[in-house]
């Protein structure tokens, strides 16, 4: 019962907090940690196959397509905050508490008695005695699952398959694209700005300034735009000069070269300086 | 040993997993909640295994596995193909049923 006792508030704890993360990759994660305690409950319940199958089917296979899943749709794709039927929060909540309260209350007040225990099942070993049951009496059960399972790919095969309706861009192809684009819409021909090297911040999350001061939208990911990650190197470097008023006015000789350049010209101007 | 407690924890965990299922949007997020109602099922059904001292349980608990494995397969293909014609993974999205 010691495990029990230990595993027993981590799953718990581990579970609530799928219910308030924020991102699916976070419920992901708090989902291993409680299927990996079952998994320990299950070897404490002398259910050493159950134990093996759990961590290889569940936290292996299950929860590697959860996150295969997550990285696709997007890790960004977390929960919206607005509710679309009014009330439904709480009145879930509220459900949810009856119905733990019913099953804790009930389930406690039964008297289960000891356990009789597997020791006897168990005898001539846990694998050798489930394999025993599953091919005498659960035989036709489990050819049935053998169907399902074939079912089962062949429809995920089916719904994630997609066919190719025009053909595959070649490498001249996208080439002459580019040159009719420069022809007809005046498009850049070369590749994309790369994003902004900086003396004291280099990410490709800040865009690369224009000659005149303002950033190149192009040269940072798209998809960094659209979660709206994107930060302004201007705005970094007031960053600079903010933390350096905090920390007090002691520069060094060699920086007090350079700072009355940064400060008594504007922020955007600061940003090129450091583009150099 | 007594098995009350974890038939108690496997109701919590249930429990938990159900009102997930009721508030969570992300499909995704859904999906694992009722992951974890299946995972909580799983246990009573090993620890009653034990209680009554015969491997049925088990086996009861080793094909909801193998059927909570194929639900996982089409649930998130479904997912992916949504996510793919309507760019969006909430439940809310897909409503054109309704109208």
């Amino acid at each position: 019962m010691t495990a029990f006792w230990i595993l027993a508030p981590v799953m718990v704890i581990a579970a609530l907090g799928i219910l308030f993360v924020r991102k699916a990759v976070h419920a992901a994660l708090l989902l291993a940690v409680v299927m990996m305690s079952l998994a320990v409950l299950y070897a404490a319940l002398e259910a050493p196959f159950l134990f093996a199958v759990q961590i290889i089917v569940y936290t292996g296979a299950i929860l590697m397509l959860f996150l295969f899943v997550v990285m696709l749709v997007g890790v960004d794709a977390s929960d919206s905050v607005v509710e679309t039927i009014r009330g439904q929060r709480v009145l879930a909540a509220i459900a949810g508490l009856a119905l733990g309260l019913v099953l804790v209350l009930g389930l406690g007040q039964i008297s289960l008695g000891t356990a009789v225990g597997l020791e006897n099942a168990n005898s001539g070993g846990n694998i050798e005695s489930l394999a025993n049951i599953l091919f005498s009496r659960y035989v036709f059960a489990f050819e049935t699952t053998s169907a399902l399972l074939i079912t089962a790919a062949v429809g995920a095969m089916v719904l994630a398959h997609r066919e190719r309706l025009t053909p595959k861009a070649t490498q001249a192809s996208m080439a002459a694209q580019r040159v009719k684009d420069y022809a007809e819409r005046g498009t850049h021909l070369g590749p994309l700005p790369p994003p902004g090297v900086y003396a004291r911040h280099n990410a490709v999350d800040t865009p690369a300034l224009l000659p005149d001061g303002t950033a190149a939208e192009s040269s940072v990911s798209r998809v960094l735009a659209a979660r709206g990650t994107v930060r302004s190197a201007p705005a970094r470097a007031e960053d600079i000069e903010q933390i350096r008023g905090q920390i007090g006015d002691a520069p060094h000789a060699g920086r007090d070269a350079v700072a009355p350049a940064t400060t008594t010209e504007a922020a955007p101007a600061t940003g090129e300086d450091d583009s150099e | 040993m007594n098995v009350t407690a974890y038939v108690v924890l496997s109701g919590i965990l249930f429990t938990i997993g159900c009102v997930g299922v009721l508030t969570r949007r992300n499909a995704i997020v859904v999906f694992m909640c009722v992951e974890l109602m299946l995972n909580a099922s799983n246990l009573a059904l090993v620890a009653f295994a034990r209680q009554h001292g015969n491997l049925d349980g088990q086996i009861a608990a080793f094909f909801v596995m193998v059927v909570a494995a194929a639900e996982v397969v089409v649930g998130l293909a479904i997912i992916m193909t949504i996510f793919r014609t309507r760019r969006s993974a909430s439940v809310d999205d897909a409503s054109l049923l309704k109208y």
